[in-house]
């Protein structure tokens, strides 16, 4: 048969977009930010503060206060007194509506949220408007109906409360990791002590104003900001029963070192590297747009994101060709516009990261694809990446790169892509697409990961569970096994 | 040595001082570890001595080694996969299987229960106990998952569900107080639930371990499923802990600093670990199906919807 020669639109001719920017003309962000502790908001006790900027032009934004263990220690004893004096004397009845109204409230100020949200950590408009904020109110929502339905949960067991949870939460979804954390926390009658990253910590102390807005008893939340020593603070506080924590494999297994020997409980949401599998008989145009939803949604800052791809060899020109195409039509820029497909890399330090692991996919040997796309001068940018022919072993096949890099691999058969897709200490999730469904059913059960998405992608709701096996982390988030992080079960 | 011998049908423990009862000389048991479906004596060569209360030597118990253990792993990791692909309906009766091997050597048990300071009464209760145990959780094998799953009704067009799925390699520091009862409540919830193990027994109550081992290996239970070595805790915690192939620690020893260290070596590759040193064996709270969930992943499946026409489903 002889070869159709491929026709591409030429995106330097006039199918460019006119910006669409969303407006900044209602959001109050204040020149400083105070911690939140006992319900009021409290100046560090060092006098500190540091900077948060905007990753898309670096300028900065806001003073955030410099939390110290002093700080953690204050907020760790009002959630303590907030608990046993208030909380944990309510019924869930009561703790279920106060829980319902932070939904509502977090609703009713959707648009601020999302514009502040991208604003700070430069993932785009769209995502979090209609990603992040939705779910992240939708997360509380969810979570208030059970505070008074845990019996219902947990068949023969009588659930009780923990105490006081610490709870540290990444840059990626700044708000909807707090929802992540805080709502079921709370419908489970705990207290909270949170640390958003340091990167991104307005959101975190927009819903600290929102809460106190609810009305929500004093000290029952409590915000403290700062670094990741702050963050140790918290995990080394005695009075802390439970440490639930989101972010690398690294810390991690820090953390899980530091309360060894305690009775904390714990739940860790870590790093992944996840294959998504393109079989011949997959809707490839379908698949296309999965691959980059996978691993371009939200600039690749996604635990879960789809890194590792695994074309089957018959459909493996097809599918990079068409992938390349798409690519070349995806939108790097600003944030606030309506029409950008991939935002700013959230920090210097992480572009520094992603940027040291391209460099390392080219000495490696791996081919290299960037379209050529025009990036704003100021900011930190990184276009979308693509690393074909890289091997098992590779650097950027083996280790997470948390930003817009794919690497490719190709196999035959089922049990060789089964055999390549676990070959990772990592385990958080994976994809899958194929149109048969048999397949679908073998392929699902046997990757060892924790969330599996078969012909879709970087799907998330309150209902349904998330978290990894191995070293993903252990525990989940979501759903009706999402309380049990927060629970003795007697 | 005392060792017992059976003589129509009825166990007679023999005195140390060889006093026999009968004229016949008896064989005597060399106790073995089980890994991988076979019997080798430790590859280190060496051995512990378990003597009984008057201080007779029982048996030269193999003292396994960290290689033993590396061994086990192997072996375990080996089977995990046939294990977990196994229909829940089939391991439901493996597990009935086993429960009914050990009924049939009761009298052993007890025996050799009795042998390491165990009352007549309170052998036959912990003997009883273990049989009932493994039936219980045979029971489980293909009911947990229904328990521990759930259809999750997403805002999007998405069918949605999540399902507990084995973690993997086990690796189990059995309790020190009994020689069946506390390997039996280890083993029996991490293989109904589709995981391989690695346990080490009872030191000072091995006996009936490895001949537990022997009932697991007459039970239809693949090679590699179910490792029995036996051994010392003081030297063997470190190097199960740090293992890099296992996946999950079950620690129901007495020692908080050894289970301290167990914690921080898990870390190396986020183990999950279980503390089960308070729990009462010989009480209800020693089974549940709960120790099968805490050796289960969630896993959380999505899939779209195509939604065709515009007729709802009440048409």
């Amino acid at each position: 048969m002889a070869k159709k020669k491929q026709v591409e639109v030429d995106l330097n001719s006039d199918w460019g977009y006119s910006p669409a920017p969303e407006s900044k003309g209602h959001i109050k962000i204040k020149p400083q930010y105070d911690q939140f502790i006992g319900g009021k908001f409290v100046k560090p006790s060092n006098g500190k503060y540091f900077d948060t900027i905007n990753p898309a032009n670096n300028e900065k934004l806001s003073s955030i206060a410099l939390g110290s263990a002093k700080d953690v220690d204050k907020a760790v004893r009002a959630a303590r007194k907030a608990y046993s004096e208030v909380w944990s004397k309510l019924s869930g009845k009561e703790r279920g509506k106060y829980i319902f109204r932070i939904a509502r409230l977090i609703q009713e100020r959707a648009r601020e949220f999302s514009v502040i949200e991208s604003l700070d950590g430069g993932k785009t408009i769209r995502e979090s408007r209609d990603v992040d904020v939705p779910l992240a109110a939708n997360h509380f929502f969810y979570y208030a109906g059970w505070a008074d339905k845990l019996e219902y949960a947990f068949p023969n067991k009588k659930p009780t409360s923990l105490g006081v949870a610490g709870q540290i939460i990444p840059w990626n979804f700044p708000l909807l990791m707090a929802a992540w954390k805080i709502a079921p926390a709370l419908a489970a009658g705990n207290t909270v002590v949170l640390k958003p990253a340091e990167t991104t910590s307005l959101t975190a102390l927009k819903l600290a104003e929102l809460i106190k807005d609810s009305g929500l008893p004093d000290g029952v939340v409590n915000i403290v900001t700062g670094f990741g020593d702050t963050g140790a603070a918290i995990v080394n506080h005695p009075d802390v029963n439970k440490v639930a924590f989101t972010g690398s494999t690294g810390v991690g297994k820090i953390i899980q070192r530091a309360i060894a020997g305690t009775n904390k409980k714990c739940t860790l949401e870590l790093g992944g590297k996840a294959a998504n599998i393109i079989f011949e008989d997959a809707p490839i145009n379908q698949a296309v747009e999965g691959i980059v939803n996978g691993i371009y949604f939200n600039q690749g800052h996604v635990c879960c994101a789809g890194s590792r791809l695994f074309v089957q060899e018959s459909v493996y020109e097809e599918v990079i060709r068409k992938l390349k195409h798409r690519m070349n039509t995806l939108i790097v820029g600003d944030p606030m516009d309506k029409n950008t497909d991939i935002g700013a890399i959230n920090s210097k330090e992480q572009l520094d990261t992603i940027n040291k692991y391209i460099k390392i996919g080219q000495q490696e040997g791996a081919e290299f694809y960037q379209p050529a796309c025009k990036l704003p001068k100021k900011g930190n940018w990184c276009p979308p990446t693509l690393f074909t022919n890289v091997s098992q072993s590779s650097r950027i096949t083996q280790e997470e790169i948390f930003g817009p890099v794919l690497a490719v691999q190709t196999f035959r058969t089922v049990d060789e892509v089964i055999a390549k897709a676990n070959n990772t200490p990592y385990g958080l999730s994976a994809g899958i697409w194929t149109d048969k469904g048999s397949k679908i059913f073998n392929m699902t059960t046997k990757m060892r990961a924790g969330v599996v998405w078969a012909n879709t992608y970087n799907k998330f709701d309150p209902t349904s569970p998330f978290g990894g096996y191995k070293e993903s982390g252990f525990g989940r988030e979501g759903g009706l096994q999402g309380l049990s992080a927060y629970l003795n079960l007697n | 040595m005392a060792k017992t011998v059976t003589k129509k049908n009825v166990k007679v423990l023999e005195n140390g001082n060889g006093v026999a009862k009968t004229n016949r000389l008896s064989v005597l048991k060399t106790y073995k570890i089980y890994i991988g479906g076979k019997f080798p004596r430790t590859e280190s060569g060496r051995y512990y001595e378990l003597k009984d209360s008057s201080g007779n030597l029982l048996a030269n118990m193999c003292l396994s080694s960290r290689k033993d253990y590396r061994n086990a792993v192997v072996a375990a990791r080996g089977a995990f996969g046939p294990w977990a692909d196994r229909a829940a309906f089939n391991r439901g009766q493996i597990l009935y299987r086993i429960g009914e091997m050990l009924e049939g050597r009761r009298a052993q048990f007890v025996d050799e229960l009795m042998q390491v300071g165990s009352s007549k009464l309170s052998a036959e209760q912990e003997v009883d106990l273990s049989v009932d145990r493994l039936i219980y959780y045979a029971g489980w094998c293909d009911k947990y998952t229904q328990i521990f799953s759930s259809v999750n009704p997403v805002a999007s067009a998405h069918f949605n569900f999540s399902v507990p799925e084995p973690t993997g390699v086990v690796a189990a520091i059995a309790s020190e107080s009994t020689g069946v009862l506390g390997l039996v409540s280890v083993i029996a919830p991490v293989i109904a639930g589709g995981n391989s193990i690695i346990a080490l027994a009872s030191e000072t109550k091995a006996l009936c371990a490895v001949s537990f081992a022997e009932v697991i290996n007459s039970s239809d239970v693949p090679g590699g499923v179910v490792n029995i070595i036996t051994g010392k805790e003081d030297e063997l915690y470190k190097h199960m802990s740090t293992h890099m192939d296992v996946n999950s620690f079950i620690y129901a020893g007495s020692n908080a600093e050894h289970f301290k260290t167990i914690q921080v070596n898990a870390a190396d590759t986020v183990k999950r670990v279980l503390d089960y040193s308070k729990v009462e064996w010989t009480s209800e709270k020693g089974q549940s199906p709960y120790y099968i969930s805490d050796h289960q992943e969630t896993k959380t499946t999505w899939h779209p919807i195509e939604n065709i026409g515009g007729s709802s489903s009440k048409y």
